[in-house]
């Protein structure tokens, strides 16, 4: 595939490795924050390509890893009332509310749908008028421009059984909360690739001047990836601390300018719990009261509780990149992905999920 | 009051989910606590997708299989095509000459005459390709909501040549993995339909017989060790499980794995992994390092199976069960068993 | 969530979501274009969740490409 393929030459990602090797003088840890970046890394197995100086920390850029048990607990809630279809991304359908899951719900008859984009639910709700459709909408800055335009086209169309569950998330208040923690380990950041693509790089300057980090722009192709690590310890040896952008092909400095202004028509920022996390100010998206008739929050309002994941799941320290997955006393025992503990090992994101599914080498008995 | 179990509830369940006829985990477990246990006996152990039992001095194959493909008509096939192919291609596993099936229908009340009359049509001219005589059968009528159209049930038998075994349990260390073709193209032609992907040039399945295949590496002089079809749960799966059955570990090399670039963007795509996608006309098969090119030599020499390739080893003193993946970088990463159903109601 | 993949425009948007038909190496989708005004049939745009969010501009692909060698070329010269 054209623009893929290039950026997964081996002779390429071996010069790069060692360039960061020749580079790399005393021990490094650099944590990627987006979920995407995870799982590129530990499929194509670039963690144990580095030189052993170099420490990748999973960072929590996966949404559907830190959307709020309660959230998930109105997902169910909704999805199990009649003449009701609830869509979603298919990540998810298991990720455990503080009694089921959503898959548990069509498992046993609700109409839980998986849809590849909003506008598949929007239409879907004009085919039918006399159910309400909800869409759950889950995602980062890259993903909510495509909700906004569902909402606005709804708007546009008048289909007014349309509504989306909104647990949107922003990605520099969780970097900010990373880089306060008095116990940070991080030394520089592979930013999110295609977060940017939305918002620009101009968010993280203010932060990279406060806190002197190195902050690369990143793409998702092993080459993006090691060229990504190669500037960030460039940068970590020189005494640099700047924002670099690897990704430019698609990533311009202001972002994408029509899409941040949809974002500010259709959404507002809020306060935002994030599983494992605890509450970030300011880091979420919330319907504008303009669109108040599309917020399913409004249309299906139901008292839950919150509920805080239990001392056992430990995805918040596997989040701010404190534990790793094959760490935790639970991982590929008590919690895999058919009986997960918490989001993390859910998410194909989700870094106990990418662990998982590519790193575990004991014996494999199928039962 | 919402009271929380445990941690977000482990979702451990009491009823029959779709993800139970994925050909991953939740098969593989409700095989294993639930169904195996009740019919368990000596030649069941065997594990294979035919059973092979001896009759006076032949040895006789024989299978049993269920097709409920949605949508019955598909690009390359329908579920009359498979139906046939698939039983075929299971006694070809176990070495067999098919021979022999049975088919029975299980119609849905509504389900168009025409429809019906091409699925027939099609299972006519596949058993003419396949050689093989549907020699007995059954149709059950449902009501109307109760069925889906049409599901069909085959049993099939053939004959095993004197001197060929095919089994896991042949699989040695040191052995060669070929795939027979390139793979993920009978999922991708079914989820098109599904999910109103087109292409360029339409990918098709690759639904075949591969009994001819399977005799032609017999009779170049090959000693098949196992030879299985990667259906539901894809290459991944079938490798799993003969590495299971087999007591070994197998390594295969990501690179040398033939996919279409059409199949693998569609993959991309939908977020599948194309090991777990199914194939309906490829196999594993494992033969002796030393027979390994003449085996490919074979393979490529057939229509079916002009993409044949070397992908992997199995390795000496392995981890028993194990499947590993070296990607083009050079770490190894392991393979697993799909968790769900990525693509439910695939055969 | 931060899947994205690049495709090539091969049709002519239409509508107000601007949609068009964009192929990833045979495989034909139609994605909405409405985020990306300046692309036109031949760009290669990157897709997520059914939407265009960035036009990928070649030059610059290629710089990324050829990064390295001109990186360590300015750091044997300097």
């Amino acid at each position: 595939m054209k623009y893929l393929d290039e950026f997964r030459g081996a002779d390429d990602v071996r010069r790069h490795i060692d360039a960061i090797a020749r580079a790399v003088t005393r021990p490094v840890n650099i944590m990627e924050v987006c979920g995407g970046q995870t799982h590129a890394i530990v499929r194509f197995g670039i963690d144990e390509l580095l030189p052993s100086a170099i420490t990748l920390l999973h960072g929590p850029g996966c949404p559907v890893c830190v959307t709020p048990t309660e959230i998930i607990d109105h997902a169910v809630a909704i999805a199990a009332l009649p003449d009701t279809i609830f869509c979603s991304y298919g990540d998810m359908l298991r990720v455990p509310g503080s009694r089921r899951d959503l898959f548990s719900v069509k498992a046993t008859g609700g109409d839980v749908r998986i849809v590849y984009s909003a506008l598949d639910a929007l239409d879907l709700a004009s085919r039918e008028p006399t159910r309400e459709v909800v869409f759950f909408a889950v995602g980062f800055e890259t993903t909510a421009p495509a909700h906004a335009m569902a909402v606005i086209e709804a708007e546009r169309r008048g289909v007014a059984n349309f509504s989306l569950l909104v647990a949107h998330v922003r990605v520099p208040p969780a970097l900010e909360t990373i880089l306060g923690d008095p116990d940070r380990r991080v030394h520089g950041f592979l930013a999110a690739g295609h977060v940017c693509a939305i918002m620009g790089t101009e968010e993280y300057d203010a932060l990279v001047a406060e806190h002197h980090v190195p902050m690369i722009v990143t793409g998702f192709e092993p080459l993006d990836l090691v060229q990504g690590i190669l500037m960030c310890v460039r940068q970590l040896e020189s005494g640099r601390a700047t924002v670099e952008n690897q990704y430019a092909r698609v990533v311009r400095a202001s972002g994408n300018l029509a899409a941040r202004a949809v974002l500010r028509e259709v959404f507002e920022t809020v306060d935002r719990r994030w599983r494992g996390l605890g509450t970030i100010p300011k880091s979420g998206f919330a319907l504008r009261e303009r669109f108040a008739a599309f917020n399913a929050e409004r249309k299906f309002p139901i008292k839950l509780a919150i509920v805080d994941d239990p001392p056992e799941c430990l995805s918040g320290e596997v989040l701010t990149g404190h534990r790793r997955p094959n760490d935790c006393p639970s991982f590929g025992t008590r919690c895999t992905p058919d009986k997960p503990l918490g989001a993390t090992m859910v998410s194909s994101e989700g870094a106990c999920a990418a662990y998982y599914r590519y790193r575990r080498r004991e014996a494999f008995e199928l039962a | 009051m919402i009271e929380p179990l445990t941690c977000g509830v482990p979702h451990v369940p009491n009823h029959v989910e779709l993800a139970h006829g994925g050909g991953g985990r939740k098969m593989r477990h409700l095989l294993e606590s639930v169904i195996l246990p009740a019919f368990d006996n000596r030649l069941t152990e065997a594990k294979h997708d035919s059973v092979v039992l001896p009759i006076g001095n032949e040895r006789i194959a024989y299978t049993t299989d269920g097709y409920v493909i949605s949508p019955m008509f598909f690009p390359g096939g329908d579920i009359g095509k498979l139906a046939i192919f698939g039983t075929v291609n299971d006694l070809a596993a176990a070495g067999a000459i098919p021979k022999w099936l049975s088919v029975s229908f299980i119609l849905e009340e509504g389900l168009p005459l025409s429809e019906l009359e091409r699925v027939v049509r099609s299972m006519k001219d596949a058993a003419c390709v396949a050689r093989v005589d549907i020699v007995t059968g059954d149709t059950k009528v449902v009501d109307r909501g109760k069925g889906d159209g049409l599901y069909v049930t085959t049993s099939g038998l053939g004959m095993v040549p004197a001197g060929v075994d095919v089994r896991p349990a042949r699989v040695r260390a040191g052995d060669a993995v070929l795939v027979t073709g390139d793979i993920g193209r009978h999922g991708v032609a079914v989820l098109s339909v599904r999910k109103g992907l087109a292409f360029e040039s339409p990918v098709e399945s690759d639904c075949a017989p591969l009994a001819d295949m399977v005799q032609a590496l017999v009779g170049g002089g090959i000693d098949v060790h196992c030879a299985r079809d990667a259906t539901r749960g894809g290459l991944a799966a079938v490798l799993l499980e003969i590495a299971s059955t087999a007591r070994v570990e197998i390594t295969v090399e990501e690179d040398a794995i033939p996919v279409d670039p059409s199949v693998a963007a569609a993959c991309e795509l939908l977020g599948l992994d194309v090991l777990h996608v199914a194939n309906e006309g490829r196999m594993a098969v494992f033969v002796s390092e030393s027979d390994a090119s003449t085996a490919l030599d074979i393979l490529r020499g057939l229509a079916v199976s002009r993409n044949a390739a070397l992908i992997g080893r199995v390795a000496p003193d392995g981890r028993a069960g194990a499947v590993s993946l070296r990607t083009r970088f050079g770490p190894e990463r392991a393979i697993d068993l799909p968790a769900g159903e990525p693509l439910p109601r695939i055969c | 969530m931060c899947l994205g993949i690049p495709g090539e425009v091969v049709g002519e948007p239409t509508g107000d979501l601007r949609m068009a038909r964009i192929s990833f190496s045979g495989v034909i989708k139609e994605v909405s274009l409405v985020y990306v005004p300046e692309a036109k049939v031949g760009d290669y745009v990157i897709i997520h969740a059914g939407f265009a969010i960035s036009v990928i501009d070649a030059e610059e692909a290629k710089t990324t490409l050829a990064w390295l060698d001109e990186a360590e070329r300015a750091l044997a010269a300097g």
